[in-house]
């Protein structure tokens, strides 16, 4: 049918069905088209927009064969309590075939505190496992083979620390450092947007980062040095293309701050990988994760003038949307967990994490975790999603989205370049209004309707309190404590001392890289807060911008 | 608690109180000024204005420590717009103080301009004298300089600072020639941003055509807030002028004066909330507003009789 | 007389998930209450002299990290020592259903969990505060 017969038989369909659509009040926010033809995409080249996957623009995956090569890596972020405790956990997980360790870390450990720290009270152990210092990595990852595990780890402002930690604990092993697989989180500039786990300013922290692109570039090749997320951009309440705009124009700062340091692209490049959300929404999503592949190929080659495809290509981690769980009949959320899974993989993600159904309530159980990883294994080996490679292409709505998704996200790119970059753009709170207000919003929407979560505002129910949560022992706070201690006690405090106070020189010559320096430290069992303590007193700490 | 002698005693939490009920128009509030009233007089007052995004906040921030440094005791009283649509307040200066919220020699109290206009100079000047008689050595307040009323506020203090960044665009203008008689000091901040010396110039150039300057001009000084850059420069000119309005009389004068509006103020505000009770209360407004309507009457023969019968 | 309830929006402990009191600093200003906002990691003794001083009506709280158990009773043992007992305590943010009686217990008057719509907050403050 040609284009003009397509848009004068849809011309009929639309006036035919006029009257005939129901106007419900809760689905205003929904696209007002209600039916995509070929006209919605006539524009869109398949060379040049689509083309095949493991080919620029990458819109279909950055793999030619996708999942027909490898199912994406199942990696289940957890960590709680004390290393012992999280060591079986893990231990726990990789007997049930999860593929990849992902550590989740305390509050006290993702912003540089020691246990031991009046500050860390009531935190200790609870949203992830304390490390304090070296001795607390070594029974982490007690009987686990670093040079065949692939780790992940949460940590953004400390990470250099936890990274040389892993070299270290792996060194122990026996494990080379060229041989490590893994990503550390490492992303600054959306935990002073979005998470709030920052601690030094945006200058020394960027220096921070661009030290560990250059080190693991030499040293850590296999290792991907910072995870550019827009998952916590989301859960702060973002839209689909504010997630996938303010991400990237994050990764351009990255970019840019690594060049005037003076790494060439593709240097570091390739090691650049991406975390995004997997919301409600399934379709949409879909949209959002290929929007996304095809606008980092672009930002890399017409701004960076990256030569080598693997700079180009975007490759992400997902996690399903914590936000979209409900503490309200809990067991819905395994349905949803499902349908964001879903999306993820017919998104082409390169490694999942799935949340448990009791996460709005709690720390997950052991028997809410296994079920959240099954619905990965029922997705991959049952339910056909990935049996082809990125099997929504060419549908006409998905192709519309994700043009859409993909222009909304230029805007927001262009503004911020306006402004002066991300950095200027965050220093000025344009972000973090532009993310509150979406979440604003989106409350209001639920409260007056037009937005249905089953379960919360439509098809409650009276319920039992739910039974059998997950709770931290109150006590790991004191026993982590005491082990701290104990472990001053045993060390080489006048090699501490000396390490230490390399560090802080090093810290003072903005052309000296602090990985070697931080390495040094830790292998004295210099703690965390010792470490972070020193570079405080160097950097000064971030004051947070915040407009309401 | 007898909030007045708690708060002459050092009750934080009663100078808190006293702030309340000035702010909530308690009956109480009268008495209690009374009785501070006597104590007052020490402290000095430093205005803080500017546009919004100028960084006030964090300016009042590295002022205040710098003047614990000194070993100086501090209030800050925080202005910060009142919804016209809601009657709420986002207030959120202190969010930039956080620092000094322990500092037992800080005390800070966030007020917003609610409806009431008129009555709001009056109010955080009450709130001024409330921290004076506490015993707090300088006073800190700081509004956006926006509204004449806002403008009113920091007009009531021994020192005006301006505070302006540059790179505002054309808006500035017009907010420069609003508030450039007020100013006795002038401070850029963020001055390490492109424009610093274009905008004192242009500050220069507007100073050097103001044909009522007084042998005071004032100094512009050049800071970077957050990075605590200019801050003991800028507080040196602070020192500045006020050993030049204490030297000529100027203090004295200013002081007068505010004495002056401030009986003034209350005075008609007193008879005209008076008033108002009387014919709103007993319903005749109503009654006039009706016969007025059917131009049975008029406006100015109501209130000349309402005042004939009030006042006599 | 123009009074207004007076509200400080505190995040104490050390998370930074403030999706929820931000919107509920919002909403609450929506209603028409003088909200003052203090930002991430916040101690209780930090959170106790703010409401000092700006002599608030209501403390509401909120803690995604599992740490309220610890931190909010600190948080009402500070503002009575402070004189403050009659100012109204609130809490937000994961936290177990079985935790909330131990709360309650300690001081805060109510405790909202993920789902609440924030006319429900409005709604319970303008029914405890007197002013």
């Amino acid at each position: 049918m040609s284009n003009e017969k397509i848009q004068a038989e849809l011309a009929k369909y639309e006036a035919s069905v006029e009257k005939a659509i129901a106007r419900f009040p809760e689905r205003e926010h929904l696209p007002e088209k209600r039916l995509y033809t070929p006209i919605d995409i006539k524009d869109t080249d398949y060379a040049d927009e689509i083309s095949f996957p493991g080919v620029y623009p990458y819109t279909r995956g950055v793999q030619p064969t996708m999942y027909r090569g490898r199912f994406w890596t199942m990696r289940m972020y957890a960590g709680f309590s004390t290393a012992e405790e999280s060591n079986k956990r893990y231990r726990m997980l990789i007997e049930n075939g999860a593929t990849g360790l992902s550590c989740a870390f305390d509050l006290p450990t993702q912003i540089g505190y020691d246990s031991t720290d009046p500050i860390s009270e009531g935190e200790v152990g609870k949203v992830g496992v304390a490390i304090d210092s070296l001795a607390d990595m070594e029974t982490l990852f007690d009987q686990i083979d670093l040079g065949k595990v692939s780790t992940s780890m949460t940590i953004n402002a400390p990470a250099s620390v936890l990274l040389a930690m892993y070299i270290a604990v792996a060194e122990k092993q026996g494990v080379p450092a060229d041989q490590l697989r893994g990503t550390i989180q490492n992303d600054i500039l959306k935990e002073y947007a979005a998470r709030g786990t920052y601690i030094f300013p945006p200058r020394p922290s960027m220096r921070l980062i661009t030290n560990i692109f250059e080190y693991c570039s030499k040293n850590v090749p296999k290792w991907n040095t910072i995870s550019i997320s827009g998952y916590h951009i989301r859960e702060a309440g973002s839209t689909a293309a504010q997630e996938i705009a303010f991400t990237i124009a994050d990764g351009i700062a990255y970019c840019e701050a690594a060049i005037k340091a003076g790494l060439k692209i593709d240097d570091f490049a390739g090691r650049l990988s991406f975390f995004w959300n997997a919301h409600n929404n399934v379709l949409e999503e879909v949209a959002k994760f290929r929007a996304s592949r095809r606008i980092w190929a672009k930002v890399m080659k017409e701004r960076f003038h990256a030569q080598n495809d693997k700079s180009m290509k975007l490759r992400f981690h997902t996690q399903t949307a914590g936000s979209m769980l409900t503490a309200q009949q809990p067991n819905n959320n395994i349905v949803r967990v499902a349908l964001q899974t879903a999306a993820a993989v017919m998104g082409g993600t390169q490694s999942l994490h799935t949340n448990s159904r009791d996460e709005a309530l709690a720390l997950p159980t052991q028997e809410s975790v296994t079920i959240a990883l099954r619905t990965q294994q029922i997705v991959a080996y049952e339910s056909g999603l990935a049996d082809v490679i990125d099997p929504l292409a060419g549908s006409y709505y998905v192709e519309s989205m994700t043009n859409s998704i993909e222009a909304e996200a230029w805007d927001y790119i262009k503004k911020i370049d306006d402004l002066g970059g991300a950095v200027a753009a965050i220093e000025k709170g344009y972000i973090q209004k532009e993310i509150q207000d979406s979440a604003y919003k989106w409350q209001m929407d639920v409260e007056s309707g037009a937005r249905t979560i089953v379960g919360v505002n439509k098809f409650q129910m009276e319920e039992e309190p739910p039974k059998g949560l997950l709770k931290v022992d109150e006590a790991v706070g004191e026993r982590q404590k005491a082990k701290v201690e104990a472990m001053k006690a045993k060390r080489d405090n006048e090699a501490v001392k000396a390490a230490l106070a390399d560090l802080k020189k090093a810290c003072q010559d903005e052309n000296e890289n602090l990985m070697p320096h931080i390495l040094a430290a830790v292998k004295t069992y210099a703690t965390l807060g010792e470490i972070c303590n020193v570079m405080r007193e160097v950097f000064g700490e971030y004051e947070a911008h915040v407009s309401l | 608690m007898d909030i007045a002698e708690e708060l002459l005693k050092g009750n934080r939490l009663a100078l808190s109180r006293a702030i309340t009920a000035i702010e909530n128009e308690y009956d109480e509030a009268t008495d209690i000024m009374k009785k501070l009233y006597p104590h007052t007089g020490h402290a000095y007052v430093l205005g803080i204005t500017g546009p919004p995004g100028a960084g006030k906040s964090t300016l009042s921030d590295k002022i205040a420590r710098e003047y614990r440094a000194q070993g100086k005791t501090v209030g800050i009283i925080a202005v910060d717009p009142t919804s016209p649509f809601t009657g709420g307040a986002i207030l959120g200066d202190r969010i930039r103080m956080n620092g000094l919220t322990l500092d037992e020699g800080v005390f800070i109290r966030s007020m917003g301009t609610r409806g009431s206009l008129g009555g709001l100079s009056h109010k955080t000047a009450d709130a001024v004298k409330a921290m004076d008689a506490f015993g707090k050595d300088i006073i800190i307040v700081e509004t956006v300089g926006v509204g004449q009323s806002e403008v009113d506020i920091v007009k009531a203090a021994d020192t005006t600072m301006v505070v302006l960044i540059p790179g505002m665009g054309d808006d500035i203008q017009a907010i420069k020639a609003g508030i450039l008689e007020i100013g006795d000091l002038y401070c850029i901040n963020k001055s390490d941003l492109d424009g610093a010396d274009k905008l004192v110039r242009e500050i220069n150039m507007m100073l050097d055509l103001d044909s009522l300057m007084t042998d005071w001009r004032p100094p512009i000084t050049k800071v970077v807030a957050s990075q605590n850059e200019g801050i003991a420069e800028l507080l040196g000119t602070v020192d500045k002028h006020r050993t030049y309005i204490e030297g000529n009389g100027e203090l004295a004068k200013r002081r007068t004066k505010r004495t002056r509006d401030e009986m003034l103020d209350i005075l008609s505000s007193n008879i005209g909330s008076y008033i108002k009770s009387k014919i709103v209360d007993s319903g005749r407004l109503d009654g006039y507003v009706e016969q007025i309507k059917q131009h049975k009457t008029d406006p100015y023969t109501v209130i000349g009789e309402v005042m004939g019968e009030m006042l006599k | 007389m123009e009074k207004k309830i007076r509200v400080l929006v505190a995040k104490p402990g050390l998370d930074g998930h403030d999706r929820g009191a931000k919107v509920v600093a919002r909403a609450l200003r929506d209603a028409g209450f003088e909200v003052i906002y203090t930002g991430l990691r916040q101690t209780p003794e930090q959170i106790a002299e703010a409401a000092l001083q700006e002599d608030v009506n209501v403390v509401a709280m909120s803690i995604l990290s599992g740490a309220h158990g610890h931190l909010f009773p600190k948080v009402v043992d500070l503002l009575h020592k402070n004189g403050m007992n009659d100012v109204l305590i609130i809490g937000g943010g994961v936290i177990p259903e079985g935790d909330i009686p131990a709360l309650k217990e300690a001081g805060v008057a109510e405790v909202f969990t993920p789902g609440t719509p924030t006319g429900d907050v409005v709604k319970f403050i303008n029914e405890h505060v007197k002013l």
